[in-house]
């Protein structure tokens, strides 16, 4: 049984919007999945229909083999949620908001030490409102997992948090991973992502771009071109001889050698160059970095 | 259980920790007694104005707290995603309701205790039969109230619940019969005060704090038909987020 499990979802809002169209990905105890996609790819309807907020149009979701709309009262005791934005008290301090939170749940976690985990000790009895954007987020993220959940849910966790706070975060995230809790993602940065989850769930406009761990996705698309900037102009003929393949001027000054980027026939390109004395603007071989593979499957620029 | 009692606590802190609804629900009442009480200038039609005065205030406690104080807070609760975020915790909405009645009860309580402490001071003796009528008039109307209040806070943002919520406060303090005795408005504007919950609660309370005289019916029916309808009109629009 995995811990979440998302089938051919849909989710339409009135005016025939289509948030998630057809998704499908499934998550293990154990496992952190990142839910990556630009703003507005469907990451949070997705979120929100696990967390049983809504209902999907079509397909289905699981969490822990439960209905999280049918069965919501089962599964509130054995879920953590941390919202995008807001859900507590504005006049609350964290100190208290964290007793409440902890009476809901069966066995707890103590609320002191998880504040103090998360570097929150100082500003435990400020309220709520006169903390700091990062502050708040650490706030949540007590909140979600005061009750020790199967299933986290964490919604743009690291959004406004400073690099202190995010390093605690991630040790967080692992530490939940340890003890065997599904935490699932949902995240438009990348590098956050990549520093964190075992797997990636990578979506846009509703609809799976890809999956896999962070390194499948890498060379799952591997470089099969090299691509470098010089001066206008060049004789790409006598180039694509001197390499043994094809090079076209893709815009001007701008190149493209048709040819897995080895290290012989990078060699013979600086080479070739260099025997025309021509400046080397840049030049991208080998694997591409996760980011170009999200640009590319997004359709970003 | 557990759950409950922290929820309500925290409700009542929250609620006591606001300055503007601490003002409302003493501040203003203690004011408008202490002074109509010592400036005789209001038609009370009674011989001592603390006699139309307390039962006045009482009632004005009543909706300061279930209407404006709840409608507000909620709505607030409401835009800042609270009630959504509750809503994935093993709370519930039966308990979260349940706090919510308790904390404005707690409130109603220490408003009763504050304002009839000062009233008696200031020389109102109610008869003895008091409680009995005003105890069940004060709960139907904190019904009918919360019901206004959480059916503003159901769909407003929350600035626009605190307009409304202190405009409606305001209306009603002249209406409903608290400071300004209903029967000195002109006729027509005098049927329509009749109508309204505030009015319906002012009139219970004054005629229960008067020794000999009769409860209005017509005001009992008031105040049980706003208490079923705001309820559940508010159950019908009300929005979680």
């Amino acid at each position: 049984m995995s811990a979440v499990d998302v089938s051919g979802l849909v989710v339409r809002y009135p005016g025939d919007v289509t948030a998630v169209d057809g998704l499908s990905f499934s998550a293990e105890p154990g496992e952190v999945l990142a839910l990556l996609g630009p703003n507005g790819a469907g990451k949070t309807t997705t979120v929100e229909t696990l967390e049983g907020y809504k209902s999907p149009t079509a397909g289905s979701v699981r969490v822990l083999d439960l209905d999280p709309v049918r069965d919501h009262a089962r599964l509130t005791p054995r879920i953590g949620v941390m919202l995008q934005k807001g859900g507590v008290y504005p006049g609350i301090r964290p100190v208290e908001a964290m007793a409440l939170f902890a009476s809901f749940y069966a066995s707890p976690e103590d609320p002191t030490a998880l504040l103090d985990r998360l570097g929150l000790t100082s500003v435990a009895r400020t309220p709520w409102r006169r903390l700091s954007g990062g502050e708040q987020q650490r706030v949540s993220l007590a909140l979600a997992l005061v009750g020790r959940p199967e299933v986290a849910f964490l919604d743009e966790p690291t959004a406004g948090v400073d690099v202190t706070g995010r390093q605690v975060i991630r040790e967080v995230i692992g530490e939940l991973r340890a003890r065997g809790t599904c935490v699932l993602l949902a995240t438009h940065e990348l590098d956050e992502a990549e520093r964190v989850a075992d797997r990636m769930v990578i979506v846009d406009h509703g609809r799976l771009l890809a999956e896999g761990t962070p390194a499948e996705l890498m060379s799952a698309t591997e470089r099969t071109s090299i691509d470098f900037g010089a001066p206008p102009g060049l004789d790409v003929d006598s180039l694509s001889r001197a390499l043994g393949a094809p090079v076209t001027e893709v815009r001007p000054g701008r190149y493209s050698v048709d040819a897995s980027p080895s290290p012989a026939t990078v060699a013979a390109l600086t080479s070739w160059l260099a025997e025309h004395d021509l400046a080397l603007g840049d030049l991208r071989a080998g694997r591409q970095s996760l980011e170009d593979v999200f640009l590319r499957l997004t359709g970003g620029s | 259980m557990k759950r409950v009692v922290a929820q309500t606590r925290v409700e009542l802190a929250l609620t006591l920790r606001r300055g503007e609804s601490v003002l409302l629900s003493l501040g203003i009442p203690v004011v408008l007694l202490l002074f109509f009480s010592v400036v005789d200038v209001l038609p009370t039609g009674t011989d001592d104005p603390i006699d139309f005065l307390a039962p006045g205030v009482l009632a004005l406690a009543v909706m300061s707290t279930a209407m404006v104080g709840l409608g507000i807070a909620t709505g607030f609760e409401r835009q800042y995603g609270v009630l959504k975020r509750l809503g994935s915790t093993p709370l519930g909405r039966p308990a979260l309701l349940t706090a919510k009645t308790l904390a404005i009860l707690a409130v109603e309580l220490l408003q009763v205790t504050v304002l009839g402490g000062l009233a008696l001071l200031l020389g109102w003796r109610p008869p003895a039969s008091f409680a009995a009528a005003a105890v069940p008039a004060m709960l139907l109307a904190t019904v009918a109230f919360a019901g206004l209040g959480l059916l503003m806070a159901g769909r407003l943002r929350g600035e626009a619940v605190l307009a409304a919520a202190n405009g409606l406060y305001l209306l009603l303090l002249l209406l409903g019969g608290m400071v300004i005795p209903v029967a000195e408005l002109p006729g027509p504007l005098r049927a329509v005060a009749r109508a309204l919950p505030a009015a319906a609660l002012s009139d219970l309370l004054h005629a229960a704090s008067s020794a000999g005289a009769a409860l209005p019916g017509q005001a009992w029916l008031v105040l049980a038909v706003w208490a079923v309808a705001t309820p559940l009109a508010a159950a019908a629009t009300f929005r979680w987020e």
